[in-house]
């Protein structure tokens, strides 16, 4: 099952070249209604502050909608840190890899049940193959039990050369998605260290079909599909 | 940037060192390297574009244009600039975050009454 998986998540992975043009282009923003958050808007509006884990890149938006209403937010960007350049190893067989427990050791440091909910957003079709499973594995973790986990996941009709978003919240079904555009900044990563893997930005990995991806979250107790109309699943999981 | 300049803001330049425990009742710019603490109760504290902290931090207002590691609690408010590179908690009463920032950690907005109840 994980070779199969495995080959499959290869799909895509190194099938074309980003153009320096795409990256030069200005971070576009573009607006799309979400009824994944829709669904988890019913646990903004309670009197009980929530505790969330936004795992996309910072931003102002979403911090400012949780902290309004009240809630704690905790901003990570997991896609950066999976950058530094300290984290690039080999595997048995040679292949270069990321280390899984050096990159869970310097993040997602949160103590069990900690969340009420995770902002996921399109970070496992992104993220390394190595870093996937444990960083879903330590996901499951950090959430309460009854808490919940949104991501997206592009169908095979997305493309290879789907461009990587951060997503604003703007209300409660609608997301702003803003391209991300690599700076010198986002580049280095937060500890300063040059990764030029990304220099192009981030690459879509692998499209999960839906199988893959309730294999992902097998250790949770419920998940539920959103098909969106831009080649995009939204998948709600509850631990 | 170069920092504003008054006589009551203190500097400190991006050549300079400091590790131990940095306290004044006067606003601080920092634009070298300090590590440990910094406790400015009823000021501010600059952290400029070349200023790299690795302290926790208390002051009554905190802007980050450089790179910030530790806590920090503020108890007015925080700005973080486009260039700032934070790791840590934030506990404040208002923030604001530029576009582009870059934060690990947690934001905390904290009332009047939750500071009261030391909450």
């Amino acid at each position: 099952m994980a070779s199969v998986t495995q080959n499959f998540m290869k799909l895509f992975r190194g099938s074309s070249s980003n153009t320096q043009a795409e990256t030069a282009q200005p971070a576009q923003k573009l607006t799309r209604r979400s009824s994944g958050l829709g669904e988890l808007s019913r646990l903004w509006e309670q009197e009980t502050p929530l505790c969330v884990l936004d795992l996309g890149s910072t931003s102002p938006a979403n911090i400012r909608f949780f902290t309004e209403r009240g809630h704690k937010i905790y901003s990570e960007d997991l896609l950066v840190a999976s950058t530094e350049p300290h984290l690039v190893t080999k595997d048995e067989q040679g292949a270069i890899v990321l280390d899984s427990r050096r990159f869970l050791g310097d993040n997602l440091q949160y103590p069990a049940s900690h969340f009420d909910v995770v902002l996921c957003w399109n970070l496992p079709d992104y993220l390394d193959e190595s870093l996937v499973r444990p960083v879903m594995g330590r996901l499951w973790s950090v959430l309460k039990p009854g808490g919940m986990l949104l991501a997206f996941f592009h169908t095979k009709d997305a493309g290879p050369d789907s461009p990587c978003y951060r997503f604003h919240i703007v209300e409660k079904d609608t997301l702003e998605m803003q391209r991300i555009v690599m700076r010198r900044e986002a580049r280095r990563g937060p500890t300063g260290a040059i990764h030029t893997a990304v220099a192009d930005g981030f690459r879509l990995q692998r499209v999960f079909n839906n199988r893959h991806i309730e294999t992902l979250f097998r250790d949770f107790a419920s998940i539920k599909f959103f098909l969106a109309r831009d080649n995009v699943r939204e998948v709600l999981v509850v631990r | 940037m170069s920092a504003p300049l008054s006589a009551d803001l203190a500097q400190i330049g991006k050549s300079v060192v400091i590790k131990g425990e940095l306290s004044g009742s006067e606003d601080l710019y920092v634009d070298g390297q300090v590590e440990g603490s910094i406790a400015l109760k009823n000021h501010s504290l600059t952290v400029g574009p070349n200023g790299q902290i690795k302290a926790s931090v208390e002051a009554k207002g905190i802007v980050v244009q450089g790179k910030l590691e530790g806590n920090v609690q503020a108890s007015d408010r925080v700005e973080l600039r486009k260039s700032a590179v934070v790791t840590g908690d934030i506990a404040t009463q208002r923030i604001s975050i530029e576009e582009g920032a870059y934060l690990k950690g947690k934001v905390d907005i904290q009332g009047k009454a939750d500071k009261a109840a030391g909450k």
